[in-house]
């Protein structure tokens, strides 16, 4: 089964609240110093539930995605996971990119390649959330798609999958090939092996631009977005809290009780 | 007829389910705005047709209802090539989804194909300039962002649960009513839906509870939600966790409050051991009292909640829930 994953770098999203700056001028975000970009959490999903296919299947698994030189830096941890080959798709017309623009480069590198019986994405970025990168590939490529992924598995029909919902599971066969989007519940990524690291450090990773993939430039970058930000900033809240103390925690936990009551919440 | 609003409503076994009305509210709003009229489509099996004329009493000028067995499963593939045709023919220049799994599951393909600009997870949409605008938290909700489309002809967005007031009811109200004939062909969609499982919490359930008890991480293990779930007995609340709780396995994925579990907006909400991460803030945020246990005086959940208490959960708890019963039995 081969296989391509698509995945995103993003800024850490655990670093703390008071680290996360933003820029209201360049509606934008500050990096925070000295912390590096991570792969986004459910993308990390989609390369680890690739490698698991790959596993009990055999095939090959081409991971890419846009970006920096940074970008490098995840590309080369999916490869120490077990990844075959990784792609940076990386150009200056690229650059300022909505997720539909991101959609059409992904689909004219994918059209590059030998083929390909799964396309696994994240079903959203922790950064932008747009959750339409992945989706709109699929449209651009004419592929049936299944997100929210929590199962994955082989059928002789192709795959039958399980979507994870607010209240429940839905199964759906989907034929191949076909696009897929990962949710947390499918799995624990692996950390990549001291093998697997050495390998990855030994392996090229070609970079694509716009000729490479035959892509018009005026259709992908800043000039393409559909949707222009007008303002950007932090949300303001009150801090209003009113710390409850007592001789003990029980005391406390009981004063907490009386003002509920008095307000009137219970 | 360039200037009307088109919504996806949604059903659940036997009535509209809540976004519908989300959907009608705005909807309303911003074809009042651009001159045009409001339709409404619903999509699925047996019952569509009769749930669906309830949507005229929420705003719609026009029900279109598409009923068949194979919408009564969800499938991506059956209902784009249904919502699409819809899309083709009434030619809407705005086209609302809700951010649910099937609203995102479809919009993004369908704004692709149909060469919109899309809006995901919008708090609140408005006319600028004739185009559609939205706000978007961003980041895990982090940042808050203000975009406008750059194009007047065709916008999708999806709106999140409960960031938008329910449309007025108006009894008696008259539209018109259309059937959509569905001519899906289950060899050309590539895709077969087998079943749908409801997982649901015990009690109550998380989307309707006036309170809820909520832990996270800070509770050390799955056995320490017993704590909440005596709690939870005595204020009649449902249960829930943060995701790190869910990834850690000690609580199934349906308990998760936060941008990819529920979304709640009880009149209480007590979140204990849950350091407070913008993504469950999400999740959380439309709570109208939040409290907060936390051994964390520093923990970001304290900004956003009325009352606090700095210390061990298996103290406080236990002594809360007591004072409640003594309270609510009197």
């Amino acid at each position: 089964m081969d296989i391509i994953v698509c995945i995103k770098q993003v800024q850490d999203p655990d670093i703390p609240p008071r680290d996360f700056k933003v820029d209201e001028e360049k509606m934008d975000v500050i990096p925070p110093a000295n912390v590096s970009p991570v792969i986004n959490g459910f993308c990390e999903n989609a390369v680890e539930a690739a490698i698991n296919l790959k596993e009990e299947h055999g095939g090959k698994i081409t991971v890419m995605t846009l970006g920096d030189q940074k970008a490098r830096d995840g590309l080369k941890k999916c490869l120490a996971m077990g990844c075959d080959e990784a792609i940076l798709l990386q150009d200056e017309a690229f650059e300022g990119s909505d997720a539909f623009a991101t959609a059409r480069i992904l689909a004219s590198a994918i059209q590059m390649l030998d083929g390909f019986d799964v396309i696994l994405c994240g079903r959203l970025s922790s950064d932008w959330s747009y959750g339409t990168t992945a989706l709109a590939l699929a449209e651009a490529l004419e592929l049936p798609s299944v997100s929210q992924l929590q199962k994955v598995e082989k059928i002789d029909a192709g795959l039958r999958c399980e979507r994870a919902l607010e209240d429940g599971v839905e199964v759906v066969e989907v034929s191949t090939p076909c696009l897929l989007t990962a949710s947390n519940e499918i799995n624990t990524p692996r950390l990549p092996s001291v093998k697997g690291i050495l390998m990855a450090s030994r392996k090229q990773i070609p970079v694509w631009g716009v000729a490479d993939i035959g892509i018009d430039p005026a259709s992908v970058g800043k000039e393409a977005v559909t949707f222009e930000v007008t303002k950007f900033y932090k949300p303001v809240f009150d801090g209003n809290c009113e710390f409850i103390e007592g001789e003990s925690l029980e005391e406390a936990a009981g004063i907490l009780a009386l003002r509920l009551r008095e307000d009137k919440i219970i | 007829m360039p200037n009307n609003v088109l919504i996806l409503a949604e059903r659940t076994v036997d009535k509209l389910a809540l976004v519908s009305s989300e959907l009608c509210g705005i909807g309303r709003k911003l074809a009042d705005e651009k001159g045009g009229s409001l339709v409404a489509l619903l999509l699925g099996g047996p019952g569509t047709q009769e749930l669906a004329k309830g949507l005229i009493a929420l705003g719609a000028d026009k029900v279109l209802a598409a009923e068949s067995d194979i919408l009564d499963g969800y499938t991506n593939a059956a209902y784009l090539k249904v919502i699409g045709a819809v899309i083709t023919e009434e030619n809407p220049t705005i086209f609302l989804v809700a951010n649910t799994s099937t609203g995102r599951d479809v919009a993004p393909r369908l704004a692709f194909r149909h060469g919109a600009s899309y809006a995901h997870d919008c708090t609140d949409l408005m006319i600028e300039d004739g185009k559609l605008a939205a706000v978007r938290p961003v980041h895990g909700g982090s940042a808050i962002s203000h975009i406008r489309s750059k194009t007047d002809s065709f916008s999708i967005a999806s709106t999140r649960a409960k960031a938008l007031p329910l449309a007025d009811i108006e009894e008696g109200r008259e539209g018109e009513f259309m059937e959509i004939g569905v001519s899906v062909d289950a060899d050309e969609i590539r895709m077969n839906f087998v079943e749908a499982k409801k997982v649901e919490a015990e009690g109550v359930r998380l989307e309707d509870a006036e309170i809820v008890v909520s832990g996270g991480r800070g509770l050390g293990g799955p056995e320490n939600f017993k704590y909440l779930q005596e709690l939870a007995k005595v204020l009649k609340a449902a249960v829930g966790a943060s995701r790190a709780a869910v990834d850690a396995g000690w609580v199934p994925t349906p308990m998760q409050v936060g941008q990819t579990g529920k979304i709640v907006s009880p009149n209480l909400y007590i979140a204990v051991g849950i350091s407070g991460a913008m993504q469950h803030m999400v999740g959380a945020g439309p709570s109208k009292n939040i409290v907060a246990i936390n051994t964390d005086a520093e923990a970001p959940i304290f900004q956003r909640a009325r009352y606090g208490i700095v210390g061990d959960y298996k103290k406080i708890i236990p002594a809360l829930t007591e004072k409640c019963r003594e309270l609510m039995g009197s």
